[in-house]
């Protein structure tokens, strides 16, 4: 299992605690992550990424096992740690404004 | 007897305001949506228990909530209202908002006039105004940021754009005023189904007669001394129209500068600022049961974002215009420097029509009385952006 941790607005939204674990079919990365996460909570489609160009939205961020990995390639393995659910993935709202 | 619900969104969560038809005690309820932009909040005239609500975030962006309760509790439509349960492809469009581009739909033009004065493309990014349908509590309308206005059947599930609107032909002219390049008020015209009004910050007023699918300019009058051609078809900074329904050929405008009306059906403008002490300012509303009675609260300038001289006053006319009187009783009247925003004034529609507005400071203002007399529902919410007002049986 994937574990993935949710900024708060995005657990209160998709109604889970802080930390959510999610099965991913096939390779392990942000992209197939991100995909999983759609499925399993809908209400989260958008919030994250563009519906229609699966952009990241500019103040999120993507940080696991102390890298940020936010300017990676969605299509990039995740690290062993992720992938063995021994490390969390972590999205991130960049601290901004007041 | 009659109650009222006040809905209103703030800088950090909505609220909902119930009183019965005294309105002098009000149950407070919220922040729903804590720590979110809440830019719009309004119910179904078709079903007062049908609510929609913008939701937004400079980090998640766009939600849109309903609820179907009267606002004791609100999902995103399309997603299951519960916990989430089977595993399914994702089904959550309720916040898809994509400008139509087909060829099908007149070509809707995907450039606009950006500050610099280049062409900029068209981009979404937020919905400031839902106008839900007069009849059918599943069909609602929604104004956004770029400016175009699209339209739900299906009680906000999907949303498709009414792309006339920015093909008509003068889109590449439309440019952002200083919120952005919104489209901030939609009025649906109570004796004619296929006639819709809008409004453009910075473009102006716009109307439908055939139910979205052609547009025109209506700011004939309008005249702008900001833009190159003061007399523009195009361009003018409209902050906002209101219309009586019992009358729904007059439409009074709040125009950047200048208080304006038409009793064309916006054909034809002319304007009515009078007496007032500055005819900057940002609401206009009617009077529920007098439609030559109107509202404004005069705002200093457009590089003073407050109202003059440290006093909140809400200016009423009784003629339609013209000769204004201040309403100050209940409202503070020294080292007051609120701001009022274009959706932040509702008005009920019981015997003594109830005037409301919410301000930048977090107060939300109430007047049973026509706005003879004001109390503050609430002193300290987050900043007011909108306010609207359910009267119910």
């Amino acid at each position: 299992m994937i574990r993935l941790i949710l900024p708060p607005h995005l657990r209160t939204l998709s109604r889970t605690g802080a930390e959510v674990a999610l099965e991913v079919e096939g390779p392990v990365t942000l992209r197939s992550v991100l995909d999983a996460l759609e499925v399993r909570y809908p209400m989260l489609c958008g919030t994250i990424r563009d519906h229609v160009t699966l952009q990241r939205r500019p103040f999120l961020r993507f940080f696991a096992c102390e890298q940020d990995l936010t300017h990676e390639s969605p299509d990039a393995p995740l690290p062993d740690a992720v992938v063995s659910g021994a490390e969390p993935l972590i999205v991130l709202g960049a601290i901004a404004g007041g | 007897m009659s109650n009222v619900r006040v809905l209103v969104g703030t800088r950090k969560g909505a609220f909902v305001l119930t009183s019965d038809g005294k309105r002098e005690k009000w149950d407070v309820s919220g922040p729903h949506f804590a720590g979110w932009e809440m830019y719009h909040v309004k119910g179904s005239p078709a079903d007062p228990n049908r609510l929609y609500a913008s939701q937004s975030s400079g980090w998640f962006g766009q939600l849109i909530q309903r609820s179907d309760d009267g606002g004791k509790t609100w999902y995103q439509p399309g997603t299951p209202p519960g916990e989430p349960t089977a595993a399914g492809p994702p089904k959550a469009a309720s916040n898809k908002f994509v400008y139509d581009v087909s060829a099908e739909t007149g070509k809707p033009l995907t450039t606009h006039q950006f500050y610099d004065g280049t062409q900029h493309p068209w981009e979404f990014k937020r919905v400031w105004h839902l106008e839900p349908s007069l009849t059918d509590p599943d069909t609602v309308y929604a104004g956004v940021e770029d400016a175009a206005i699209f339209r739900s059947t299906d009680g906000g599930e999907t949303w498709q754009e009414l792309s006339g609107l920015r093909g008509h032909g003068t889109g590449p002219m439309w440019q952002p005023g200083a919120g952005g390049m919104c489209l901030h008020t939609i009025i649906l015209d109570p004796s004619d189904p296929q006639r819709i009004f809008i409004a453009i910050s910075a473009a102006g007023a716009f109307r439908t007669d055939d139910g979205g699918k052609t547009w025109k300019p209506i700011n004939r009058g309008l005249y702008s001394k900001y833009i190159p051609n003061p007399t523009a078809e195009i361009g003018h900074c409209v902050h906002h129209v209101a219309m009586n329904p019992s009358r729904p050929g007059v439409l009074f405008m709040q125009k950047h500068w200048d208080v304006m009306r038409s009793d064309d059906a916006g054909d034809s403008w002319q304007k009515i600022s009078g007496n007032l002490p500055t005819d900057f300012g940002f609401v206009i509303d009617v009077h529920a049961h007098e439609p030559e009675t109107i509202y404004v609260i005069p705002i200093k300038s457009d590089s003073e974002h407050f109202v003059p001289d440290g006093k909140l006053r809400v200016f009423r006319s009784r003629s339609g215009g013209n000769e204004w009187e201040p309403l100050t009783k209940g409202l503070p009247q020294s080292n007051c420097y609120v701001n009022v925003l274009r959706d932040a004034m509702a008005v009920d529609s019981l015997d003594d029509c109830g005037i409301y507005f919410g301000t930048s400071g977090g107060q939300v203002y109430a007047s049973a009385d026509a706005g003879d007399s004001w109390n503050p529902i609430v002193r300290d919410l987050p900043a007011v952006l909108s306010v609207e007002v359910q009267t119910l049986a």
